[in-house]
């Protein structure tokens, strides 16, 4: 479920950005500019940030860590939830 | 839409202008600057148009201008440039200004004149100040060595004045034999006293008599530049066989020549005998360029002269400073007004210039004009006509007629302000826009610093890059107004829009690499922990603590990704975070770059709407667009399910086939050569398909892994999207239908559909290739058999609307002019082909539009990939900075911790700007550059239009401008 949150919200900002940005340009000679701008942010920007989204929504391999570190991972972050391996 | 993403709509218009009022409204024009004036005269020669007179008398006074500034510049007096720009003056004040200028250039000509021969006169008079100054020394001296020698000698011949006489008489008394060798020795004991009248004794080879020796010695006195005396003084020798005397004494002070320049000068004089020797020493002077001065005998002579000297100095200096005050006193009054003479000056010039390239109406009584205008801005230039006819009195207004149907190529004219020009020019450096072609600069004002930003997206470099540019705009009245000449600043500076977006979205693309420095931010809180339990911690940290472990997703990873950017996870993993950022980055990298490639395809569909050209839309935007689909975009579509539909545990059904965990994760690179090379495989990923098998089939993660109902969903979805028409898709449908129709097995079904997409990529080649040339070929078929007879030809020739009257200058003849169609638009866009019909040409060019683009999805592609490579090398480069550089400095502690950490902060400074902001930004710079204009742009941009270019005071009085900057 956690998964969606960040999903929806982030996608529904630049929605908003990117449909509602171009009704909000005050009239005047580079209102089309600034519109073309405003949409073009909202995508590029949401497509970069879906794409690394996607990219760590399943991991394939987990991150090779030297066990000092882990040690400071299992102070600082905590531990997982389910049973914990031994090696 | 139209209006920002095309160049502006542009006409072509005569303008019949009276004589008497054409030079106000050209004025006008220049003024308002929106109208192109074409050269109707261009094979007239320049010397053979009406106004070459006009443009002389301008020249000659641009360059009295220019004397004037210069002089100007001379004295160091400030020139008052205001900016301003003042009204193009009437003709009749041309003369006014002539007159002026041909005063002031008089008037400063002879002032220049009398002061270079009054400071002639001054540095002769000083320099016959000198001489008698030095000579007299020099007799004065000889004074009092003949008292000594006369004392010596028991004689009283010496001659009181003369110092030779004493020298002369010494040598002769002591030698009185005749014999060479007591001449040397005596000249030899003379040289050992070092006293310079001994030397004399060396002049004296005629020995004969001594009495008369004295009345026969005369001497010249002269100034030499002190560089030539040394020459001057052994030819002397040489030449008079050492029958002369020169002596000499430095000027300390140095004096100044005619022109200004300081020389340090030498007082000689030269003692000789007789006439001919006179005229040799002459010669010499002459040759050396030494001036001879005269130089009385006696002492009173001397005194008196000098007294007189000295007045003559002190009369010049007053009518010199007077001189030079009158001088300063022209220039300072013209130092106000030169600026404005040249614009006055440059403007006339350009009037006439640009009238030159009016034809002369046959009747003599007016000129025409013909000119490319913006559409839009009509009026202001029929307002700006009238008022220019109104301004010089003319009853008759000038005819303003819009020409119709004009075949010839239309210059390109998008309006830009100084945020857009920077962009607009980073376009046009590729190529100008043909007319009304889709302009890309509106795209690439975002595209361009976002693709700039993947390449070099860092938190900390993305700042600074964006402080940069936003100090150069903030201060951008204070830089403009320092006119700083120098051109990197004046690249930054024109630039500096694009540097503060891309330093933006570097900040931006920063965040979601979390990338500051190479270090990483946890704002949300990682999704991954420990998963190790505490006893194995401290077991390996006590025995050592060297060893790594990897973290398994099925227990570390919490389920939900890190909200926003990488996870701080991956920074702390040193053995395998390139291996996960790579795969990212790729994939990153093929998504973007594909999307793009759509985008430019897209505007291709665009441009051929817009000059209404169907052909092109179904013969080559679509079969375009099917070839991306088929093989790109289907592949973007497997990255995304990839993404989506497996994950590290396994241990379910995915699309039929039971997937038993990561190991068996479809390879998409290896799936995408297998589907070119059509590679049978198995299908699924264990044996049996049966739930809970561990038994892998085969390297599974090349297995096919999915059936093909679902895939043909989505082609038929891709498919329809890319509106095949139904001669195209037809074929690959019933191909598809046959062979499920055959293969009663739904697992079958994959590889022919990957077939098929290969045949349709396959058939859309020939499809490019040949469909168009060959449909152009028959509509020029039929367009020949619809042919008009010749005489209606004739008639149409007189009534169209493409040719006008034109009159030559010089001769009486007029002629029917033909617009020829100069324009040699590409077959692609399938209009304005002249009546020669080249199929050759047009096959041509077909086929290497259609290798281009086959061949180019395939190496675009590839090439977007330099995405993922600049990014990877900046992260790369910077993570070695912070740890082979400024990490040191945190190993030690103490006082010397605190130093290190200072000396190697600045060091981490200047290689973090030298290297990753400055070159690494240069190099993701042009990178960004080459994606924009081969990868994106060669999609939709043809580029073969020529700019529009005005006739514009303001832009004629900034190039000027700019050009007397540089010089």
């Amino acid at each position: 479920m956690t998964v969606w949150i960040p999903l929806v919200a982030v996608t529904a900002f630049w929605l908003l950005v990117g449909a509602g940005g171009p009704l909000f340009v005050p009239a005047g000679p580079n209102k089309g500019i600034i519109q073309t701008m405003i949409v073009l942010t909202a995508v590029c920007c949401h497509l970069f940030w879906i794409v690394v989204y996607l990219h760590q929504l399943n991991p394939l391999i987990g991150p090779q860590i030297p066990v000092r570190t882990i040690m400071w991972i299992h102070e600082k972050w905590g531990d997982a939830a389910g049973p914990l391996v031994s090696d | 839409m139209d209006a920002i993403h095309r160049s502006e709509e542009i006409s072509l218009a005569q303008i019949y202008l009276q004589n008497e009022a054409a030079y106000n409204c050209v004025a006008e024009m220049g003024e308002l600057g929106l109208v192109q004036f074409r050269d109707l005269n261009a094979d007239v020669s320049p010397f053979q148009r009406k106004y070459v007179a006009e443009i002389r008398r301008c020249d000659e006074m641009e360059r009295k201008l220019r004397y004037l500034e210069r002089e100007i510049k001379r004295d160091d007096i400030p020139i008052l440039d205001t900016g301003e720009s003042p009204e193009a003056p009437q003709p009749r004040e041309m003369s006014d200004l002539e007159a002026t200028f041909e005063k002031l250039e008089h008037e400063l000509r002879e002032v220049n004149q009398n002061e270079e021969m009054l400071k002639k006169n001054f540095v002769e008079l000083t320099e016959l100040k000198h001489i008698l100054r030095k000579t007299q020394t020099f007799f004065e001296e000889g004074d009092a060595e003949s008292q000594v020698f006369s004392e010596l000698d028991m004689t009283d011949h010496a001659e009181p004045t003369s110092q030779l006489m004493a020298a002369f008489r010494y040598v002769f008394t002591t030698d009185s034999k005749n014999s060479t060798e007591t001449e040397r020795q005596a000249l030899d004991s003379l040289n050992a006293e070092e006293s310079p009248s001994h030397d004399n004794a060396r002049l004296i080879q005629d020995r004969g008599d001594g009495t008369n020796a004295k009345a026969h010695l005369k001497f010249v006195a002269g100034i030499i530049q002190r560089d030539h005396l040394v020459g001057f003084d052994r030819l002397l020798w040489h030449a008079c066989r050492g029958n002369v005397f020169l002596r000499q004494a430095e000027i300390t002070e140095s004096l100044s020549d005619a022109s200004g320049n300081t020389v340090n000068k030498v007082v000689f004089i030269i003692f000789f005998q007789g006439d001919q020797l006179k005229s040799r020493v002459k010669k010499i002077c002459e040759a050396y360029h030494a001036t001879l001065y005269p130089c009385p005998d006696t002492p009173q002579e001397r005194r008196e002269m000098s007294i007189g000297v000295m007045t003559r100095i002190e009369d010049l200096k007053t009518v010199l400073g007077q001189t030079q005050d009158h001088r300063h006193r022209v220039l300072v009054a013209a130092a106000k007004n030169v600026r404005l003479w040249m614009a006055k000056v440059r403007k006339i010039k350009s009037i006439y210039y640009t009238l030159n390239m009016c034809n002369v109406d046959l009747t003599q009584k007016c000129l025409v004009a013909e000119v490319w205008f913006p559409k839009l801005e009509e009026d202001r230039i029929r307002i700006s006509l009238k008022r220019g006819s109104d301004e010089s009195g003319s009853t008759v207004a000038p005819i303003f007629h819009v020409m119709q149907n004009v075949k010839e190529k239309h210059p390109t004219y998008n309006r830009t302000n100084k945020f857009t020009r920077s962009f607009q020019n980073i376009v046009d450096a590729y190529g100008i826009a043909s007319y009304r072609e889709i302009n890309p600069a509106p795209y690439t004002i975002i595209t361009f610093p976002f693709l700039f930003a993947i390449m070099f997206g860092d938190f900390g470099h993305g700042t600074i890059m964006m402080l940069f540019g936003l100090f150069l705009i903030l201060r951008e009245k204070q830089l403009e107004a320092a006119r700083i000449r120098d051109d990197i600043f004046q690249t930054f500076f024109g630039g500096r829009y694009v540097i503060f977006l891309m330093g933006c979205f570097s900040i931006y693309t920063g965040i979601i690499y979390n990338d500051a420095f190479s270090k990483s931010f946890n704002l949300f809180g990682s999704a991954w922990s420990n998963s190790i339990n505490e006893k194995t911690l401290h077991d390996l940290i006590s025995s050592g603590g060297e060893k790594i472990l990897t973290l398994e997703p099925n227990v570390s990873y919490d389920g939900s990704p890190y909200p926003i950017g990488v996870d701080p996870i991956w920074n702390l993993a040193d053995t395998n975070k390139l291996n996960f950022l790579n795969s990212m980055k790729m994939k990153a990298s093929v998504l973007i770059g594909i999307s793009q490639m759509t985008f430019g395809l897209g505007l291709s569909y665009y441009n051929h709407k817009f000059f209404q050209s169907r052909l092109d839309i179904i013969y080559v935007f679509i079969p375009q667009m099917l070839f991306l689909t088929s093989i790109f975009i289907y592949l973007c579509f497997q990255i995304v399910v990839k993404w989506i539909a497996y994950d590290y545990a396994g241990g379910y059904t995915k699309f039929g086939y039971y997937y038993p965990g990561a190991g068996c994760a479809p390879a998409l690179l290896i799936g995408l050569i297998n589907m070119f090379m059509m590679k049978d495989r198995e299908k699924g990923f264990v044996v049996d398909n049966t739930q809970g098998s561990h038994e892998y089939l085969g390297a599974c993660h090349t297995n096919f892994w999915y059936p093909g109902q679902s895939f043909f969903e989505t082609i038929f979805l891709l498919i329809a999207l890319a509106c095949i028409p139904v001669m195209l898709f037809a074929k690959p449908y019933f191909l598809w239908k046959e062979n499920q129709m055959r293969t009663a097995n739904g697992h079958a079904q994959l590889k022919t559909v990957e077939l098929i997409l290969l045949l349709i990529a396959l058939t859309m080649i020939p499809i490019m290739l040949f469909v168009k040339p060959l449909l152009l070929r028959r509509a020029h078929k039929r367009r020949n058999l619809a042919r008009p007879a010749s005489r209606e030809e004739l008639l149409s020739i007189l009534t169209d609307e493409d040719s006008s009257v034109r009159a030559d200058v010089n001769e009486d003849d007029a002629q029917v002019y033909h617009y020829e169609d100069t324009s040699d638009k590409p077959a692609g866009h399938g209009h304005g082909h002249g009546e020669e019909f080249n199929f050759g040409d047009i096959m041509v060019y077909q086929a290497i539009h259609t290798i281009e683009f086959a061949l180019g999805c395939i190496s675009h592609t590839a090439s977007y990939l330099r995405l993922w490579a600049l990014s990877l090398a900046h992260a790369q480069l910077s993570d070695v900075l912070w740890s082979m550089v400024f990490r040191h400095a945190f190993e030690l502690d103490g006082y010397v911790g605190a130093i290190a950490t200072f000396v190697l902060f600045f060091i981490f400074a200047f290689l973090t700007l030298a290297i990753l902001v400055l070159m690494e930004g240069l190099s993701a710079f042009l990178h960004a550059l080459r994606l924009h204009w081969v990868e994106f742009q060669s999609k939709f941009y043809a580029g073969d239009g020529y700019v529009f270019n005005p006739f514009s005071f303001e832009k004629i009085l900034e190039d000027a401008r700019n050009t007397e900057d540089t010089q």
